[in-house]
């Protein structure tokens, strides 16, 4: 049984499956359980959740990983996966704590002062969810002080600030001397992103990372969460 | 099942309706008043026969007659004329349909180019920075052989967008003689392509052993007439207005045997045709008509195509200027007057005034390739690979032009608007808007595997660099070593053993068995 319900994960996260009214990939999935209803099923019948990350999720998009360098994969299919997971880890995260199980880390996001444009870090949030981070977004337009008290409140372990104007990409700047002026920038990593940015504004302004799209935004997390410098 | 083409659902038009007539009205003219000039003294004593007014005309030391055609004897040749012709293919799912009032265009290689470029790639390093380098393609032109006839015929077999052949370089080896050049142009195609075959004859004595190649072929006489896997070109008539002597007693014996055939006509604005575009039209309209009523009178319902190859002098050298935008509008000019004639139109572009491939070849064929094919002819002689005008065939350019087709063809499907498409994307829209991240992405993925996606050009390179052609010739080496689809063992010792002059080098089963 429980064997049978992380196979059936596993293979829904490769299909991007989030309910049973998802499509997929192959035909006639239509109806069947998605990973919303297998997740729900597998906390009602006592799966073991470190199996299901580790043996559902985790290989899951490993294996979606494969298909896209193979060229097998799109990044729209790439997404609908992370989405997939995205949404298993938000129902399994509530039992996390309780069953010993640290998340990867937590992420707090948004698209920085004057900026409306936010289909890049949207996608980002979906990839950094998908990895099995938890992230919360706060969405875009936000002012350097909602950022600011974000992070108190909520302790991220990294913030991600996207931007698509040269005009709105000085505001990031402005994020980070606030975190240093509320004693906060030490508490956080800062990666930032969008069209205009560059890694030498990254490091002009003291972030700790730049993204040059979704999947190195991840990569990027993923450096900094192992230690290793992401600028190097 | 026949190739499906594309089907141009709205072709572009010039001309209108009344500008169309006037066109026919001052062919109708030119044909009675000068006439045509005729070298031939058979196709004269056709004319004659016919009720054309014919005479003598001396002086010139070359046997010469002064045909003026009436209206009547056109008339009659339209209305004979197939207003649907097919070519058939080895591979019967290859064959070609063509009606002449259906716009659906189907791309076709040609021509018959006297120079084939190879390309090497060189490796340069920047002087200042050593660790740069750059890859350069280095065209190096030399004559054409039979072995680059079948390396072209293989390759083209392979491109999507190809759906029939023209041979597209003379072979000039050293045993390739008048006598047998025929014989080995036809078979080098078709052993190598499976695809519809057509090309000229460079002697009419080896008429009866190309048809009798294909007849083997195709499983004998009455097969060949069900399926005709190979047809004609002929320009018998020069420009302006001219019957010549061999190329019209060529024409008249393919009409005689039922095969299909192009009438094509070639003038130049400027020299051999007035540079006024009312002038050239009327003049080519003229000089077509005049072969398509010959080619009826000889065989009625010999299947005929409007051919159409006008092109613009060059004002620097009064060369052919393929490449100019007025040569794209004759051609659908002339795709038009074909469309008014209710006849398949063989038609043209995609040729190139520059000698390599490079910038100046790209958007001189795009351009030409877009607009005459959105013009709806039904076979677009659409020079794959040819540069320098009609001089040059390059492969890797084929490769290229693969490329700008499938572009075009995605460009030119029909617009998928209906109320089945509204109500799927109504609620799609009422999805999203209810999400927080409001992205369309998850509805991607099946339309992007339904093919309802254009794919990406097939030869970009990553970062700031340009690799288009280093990609493409990786490409064409795929292609090349691709299994190529014989002629059967067989049929091919029949054809060695009753086709004369074949090389035996071209016998790929020779030793089997």
């Amino acid at each position: 049984m429980t064997a049978q319900i992380i196979d059936l994960v596993r293979e829904n996260v490769i299909q991007g499956r989030v309910t049973r009214d998802d499509e997929g990939i192959e035909e006639g999935m239509v109806g069947q359980p998605g990973v919303t209803e297998l997740i729900e099923e597998a906390l009602d019948s006592g799966v073991n959740i470190a199996d299901i990350i580790t043996e559902g999720l985790t290989a899951s998009m490993e294996a979606v990983g494969e298909k896209y360098e193979n060229e097998e994969y799109y990044i729209p299919d790439m997404l609908a996966s992370a989405e997939a997971v995205g949404v298993a880890m938000e129902l399994l995260e509530p039992h996390l704590a309780r069953n010993g199980i640290k998340p990867k880390g937590k992420i707090l996001i948004a698209t920085v002062k004057g900026d409306l444009h936010d289909i890049g870090k949207n996608i980002v949030s979906i990839l950094l969810r998908g990895a099995g981070y938890i992230v919360k977004d706060i969405g875009h337009d936000a002012e350097p002080g909602d950022i600011v008290n974000a992070v108190r409140e909520e302790k991220p372990d990294y913030l991600g600030l996207s931007a698509l104007l040269t005009s709105t990409m000085v505001n990031m700047e402005e994020i980070i001397k606030a975190l240093k002026e509320n004693g906060l920038r030490d508490k956080v990593k800062v990666i930032i992103g969008g069209a205009p940015v560059t890694q030498e504004y990254a490091e002009s302004i003291g972030a700790d990372g730049y993204g040059a799209d979704g999947f190195h935004a991840v990569a990027v997390v993923e450096a900094l969460r192992s230690g290793k410098q992401p600028f190097s | 099942m026949p190739r499906e083409g594309i089907l141009i659902e709205n072709p572009i038009e010039r001309l209108s309706g009344e500008q169309v007539r006037q066109i026919h009205g001052a062919s109708i003219d030119i044909l009675n008043d000068p006439g045509l000039l005729c070298f031939n003294k058979k196709a004269a004593e056709v004319f004659q026969a016919n009720g054309a007014e014919v005479s003598a005309i001396s002086g010139s030391g070359t046997p010469c007659w002064g045909v003026k055609i009436p209206e009547n004897l056109v008339a009659g040749a339209l209305e004979s004329a197939p207003k649907t012709v097919k070519l058939g293919a080895r591979n019967p799912d290859n064959t070609l349909i063509m009606n002449g009032d259906e716009p659906r265009v189907f791309f076709i290689t040609g021509s018959e180019t006297n120079i084939w470029l190879d390309v090497d790639f060189s490796t340069y390093v920047s002087k200042t920075d050593p660790s740069k380098e750059v890859k350069v393609p280095e065209f190096k032109p030399r004559r054409g052989t039979v072995a680059d006839l079948c390396d072209s015929a293989h390759v083209c077999e392979q491109l999507e967008t190809v759906d029939g052949y023209i041979r597209t370089v003379n072979i000039q080896d050293k045993d390739i003689t008048e006598d047998n050049k025929d014989v080995n142009k036809f078979f080098a195609c078709l052993d190598n392509t499976t695809k519809h075959v057509m090309s000229g004859l460079t002697s009419l004595k080896q008429l009866d052993n190309v048809v009798r190649m294909a007849e083997i072929i195709a499983g004998g006489p009455d097969k060949l007439k069900e399926n005709p896997l190979i047809s004609f070109i002929t320009c018998l008539v020069k420009s302006p207005l001219q019957f010549v002597d061999d190329t019209t007693e060529t024409f008249m014996e393919v009409c005689k045997r039922g095969l299909p055939i192009v009438v094509s006509s070639s003038p130049q604005a400027g020299t051999s045709a007035p540079i006024k575009e009312a002038g050239i039209m009327a003049q080519i309209n003229a000089e077509v008509l005049a072969g398509i009523t010959l080619g009826q009178l000889v065989n009625r319902g010999t299947p005929v195509l409007y051919g159409s190859v006008p092109v613009r002098a060059r004002m620097d050298t009064l060369g052919d200027s393929y490449g100019s935008v007025e040569t794209s509008q004759y051609n659908i000019d002339c795709v038009q007057m074909a469309r008014f004639y209710k006849l398949p139109n063989y038609s043209t572009s995609g040729v190139s005034d520059v000698k390599i491939p490079g910038q100046q070849s790209s958007i001189e064929r795009l351009f030409s390739d877009i607009v005459v094919t959105m013009s709806g002819p039904q076979f677009l002689h659409c020079a794959y690979g040819l540069l320098d005008c009609n001089s040059v065939f390059c492969l890797l350019q084929a490769v290229l032009d693969d490329a700008h087709f499938k572009m075009i063809k995605f460009f030119l499907k029909s617009p998928r608007i209906n109320e089945q498409e509204f109500n799927t994307v109504k609620k799609q829209i009422k999805e999203v808007v209810a999400t927080p991240q409001k992205m369309f992405i998850n509805y991607i993925r099946p339309v992007m595997r339904s093919g309802e996606i254009s794919p990406p050009y097939p030869f970009e390179a990553e970062g700031e660099v340009d690799s288009v052609f280093a990609l493409a010739n990786e490409r064409l080496q795929e292609l090349r070593a691709k299994p190529v689809e014989h002629i059967d063992p067989e049929t091919t010792a029949r054809i060695f053993r009753e086709v004369p002059g074949l090389l035996a080098r071209l016998n790929v089963h020779k030793g089997d068995g």
